[in-house]
């Protein structure tokens, strides 16, 4: 394989709190490939979104601490000063968040929001600013982009909003996007239509993904690979076939069997994984998943490494100490469904 | 945008003229007794009273008392009872003077204010944020009539780097106007500079950490650029409500003690004297005076918010 665009090794970032230290991500590492769509997958609280905040160095402050690296085309990331991350920020790395309603400046007319990024990294002059600015939007599909261009945010609908976030983000062709929840905030139609839209550009401008989300049905449709989450790890990893259709970690199975599917019977009630993910300030020992884990057994209080334990499938790579074949038989508890089973053998 | 500012105008007159019968009735309606004796003075003579209760109309119904009362105090056509001056002469007189000190003061307090209150949030927690907290609470806790007086003494009277109060025309002389102005600016700004710095530094604090402001600096924008561009500009609107009542209240003769300290002869200074000496006509002048300028600042202000926020203009 090729020097990947951006290479995350050992990442670890943690917060003081009153509470205690709380270690968000602990020990990340993947790799991105030019082009590719890596989908980051977990629930609230995972570190996914501080993972990628960690990246373009959103999630800075006295009390964060990081240890790890995270190159990106030869240039460090977790220890770059502050003007050298500027010229990533927006320029190579961009970033799409969460909540479009709250993302944009409301005092600021959106063309501006994105003139101004366009200036701050390629010092173009201001109308050939604008033109480019009319012609992102347009692309990100808004109506009557060259009128619109001098309306205020609260002037757009979030999907709309999230569009011109998108606009934003591509308007300096950056190498890689990362995209924190994009659909999130928004209603089913429009997620559908967001999601099409993304993987349009990204056909059109060739620039890698990475996808934070708590959606697996949003993955389907777009990644190439995924990583699952869970309580600041990476429990699974692989390419999509890999985890939709063999995957290795119960907590992997718990979230695909919480997914609604119209293709199996429907179950009484979508099947949810018991139990809440751990506090990040008090986590406990070896595997994290151990206490909601119905398949727990003595090798678990220790902390499993992430390889790949499938014979012949090196990017498959998962941490749990269950065996292939045990694997094999504990997944298909629930006939024509993956889910999990809680400790009494009813469906959770 | 027109049609926000053509609304908010024809609004304030009309707060104007519920301004005016309140005005008017708390002077000639709500004190239990003769306006026409009230307002003659201890020791007048009968046929005084009488020639005020009848130019006053004291004995028309209400309706017309209101419209003769406003028509003198619009035209000016009113004269102390003890001076026999002109009241519209005194203001017109006091009126340059009191708008040197309160656009001066004005200005400098909210520069200032903002200068401290950016750098203090900035540095939250960090020694020059606690020592500007500090000065301004001293700010806040000193009154205007003793740090007035001190650096009239100091400043002025022992150590002659400044005049020792009083006034000079701009027109006369503008560099000795600014000279003369220097501490009545600087004493009056203290209080509002500590005040306002303190509220600037939290509302900042709160803006930093809104959405808008991690993605100013997701598209790798500069410190400054964020903080002017993104920060300041959403964080000004509630200071720039304060600012318009306190200029409005200080241009209208607020600025009492200040004025008078300085002996600058303002229409402050002016209304001072009137009260003490129970003087009606000056006193209901400059109140519909004042509440004139706080009735206007308060317009400008919300053109203003809709010209920082766009959001404002839409209702």
């Amino acid at each position: 394989m090729s020097e990947p665009l951006l290479k995350v090794e050992d990442l670890r970032v943690s917060f003081t709190t009153e509470e205690g230290v709380v270690q968000a991500v602990d020990g990340v590492s993947f790799d991105l490939a030019a082009g590719e769509v890596l989908a980051v997958v977990g629930e609230s609280g995972s570190g996914k979104s501080v993972t990628a905040m960690t990246l373009m160095g959103l999630t800075r402050s006295p009390n964060a601490r990081f240890e790890g690296t995270a190159t990106y085309k030869g240039t460090e990331l977790i220890g770059a000063d502050e003007d050298e991350l500027r010229r990533v920020r927006g320029a190579e790395i961009a970033m799409i968040f969460q909540d479009p309603m709250t993302s944009l400046n409301p005092v600021h007319r959106i063309g501006s929001q994105i003139i101004e990024q366009i200036q701050e990294h390629e010092g173009l002059p201001d109308a050939q600013a604008r033109e480019r600015t009319v012609e992102l939007l347009e692309r990100v599909g808004i109506p009557r982009a060259r009128e619109r261009v001098d309306n205020y945010p609260h002037e757009f609908s979030g999907g709309m909003r999230q569009r011109v976030m998108i606009a934003l983000a591509l308007s300096c062709n950056p190498s890689v996007l990362i995209a924190d929840e994009p659909t999130t905030a928004l209603d089913v139609t429009i997620q559908a239509q967001i999601l099409q839209r993304m993987r349009d550009l990204r056909q059109e401008t060739g620039a890698a993904v990475i996808l934070v989300t708590h959606d697996l049905g949003v993955v389907a449709d777009i990644a190439d690979r995924i990583a699952v989450m869970y309580a600041g790890r990476i429990v699974e990893e692989g390419t999509l076939d890999q985890i939709f259709y063999d995957p290795q970690h119960p907590y992997t199975w718990g979230l695909l069997g919480s997914i609604t599917r119209v293709d199996k019977p429907r179950p009484e009630r979508l099947p949810a994984i018991a139990g809440l993910p751990p506090s990040l300030a008090d986590r406990p020992e070896g595997c994290h998943f151990r206490p909601r884990c119905p398949h727990e057994f003595a090798q678990c209080t220790s902390v499993p490494p992430l390889e790949a334990r499938l014979p012949g499938d090196a990017e498959h790579r998962d941490r749990c100490w269950l065996s292939v074949e045990d694997k094999r038989v504990k997944r298909e508890v629930q006939p024509g469904e993956i889910g999990l089973v809680d400790k009494e053998g009813t469906p959770a | 945008m027109g049609r926000f500012v053509v609304r908010r105008l024809l609004q304030m007159i009309l707060v104007l003229f519920a301004v005016s019968v309140l005005t008017f009735l708390i002077f000639n309606v709500i004190p239990n007794s003769d306006p026409a004796v009230r307002m003659s003075g201890r020791q007048a003579s009968e046929s005084t009273i009488q020639a005020i209760r009848k130019e006053w109309g004291f004995n028309d119904p209400l309706w017309q008392q209101y419209l003769t009362t406003m028509k003198k105090v619009i035209t000016g056509d009113l004269k102390s009872e003890f001076t026999q001056l002109p009241v519209g002469e005194e203001i017109k007189k006091g009126l340059p003077r009191t708008l040197s000190l309160a656009v001066g003061a004005a200005l400098l307090w909210m520069f200032v204010a903002v200068c401290f209150g950016l750098y203090s949030a900035v540095k939250a927690g960090r020694f020059a944020d606690r020592f500007l907290t500090i000065i301004a609470l001293v700010g806040i806790s000193m009154p205007v009539f003793w740090i007035g007086a001190l650096m009239n003494y100091y400043l002025g009277f022992k150590l002659g780097w400044f005049p020792n109060g009083g006034y000079v025309e701009f027109t006369e002389d503008p560099i000795d106007w600014f000279y003369h102005l220097i501490l009545p600016w600087t004493a009056l700004a203290i209080l509002f500079i500590g005040f306002y710095s303190r509220v600037l530094r939290s509302n900042v604090l709160d803006t930093i950490n809104e959405d808008y402001v991690r993605t100013a600096r997701a598209k790798g924008l500069g410190e400054r650029q964020i903080l002017i561009r993104h920060v300041l500009r959403n964080s000004m609107i509630p200071i720039i409500t304060l600012w318009g009542l306190d200029f409005g209240a200080v241009l209208g003769g607020g600025a009492i003690l200040t004025e008078t300290v300085f002996d600058l002869q303002g229409v402050g200074q002016y209304a001072a004297e009137a009260i003490g000496q129970l003087d009606v006509p000056p006193v209901l002048a400059v109140t519909m005076f004042s509440a004139f300028f706080i009735v206007l600042l308060n317009a400008i202000v919300d053109i203003l918010y809709a010209y920082l926020d766009p959001r404002i203009r839409l209702q």
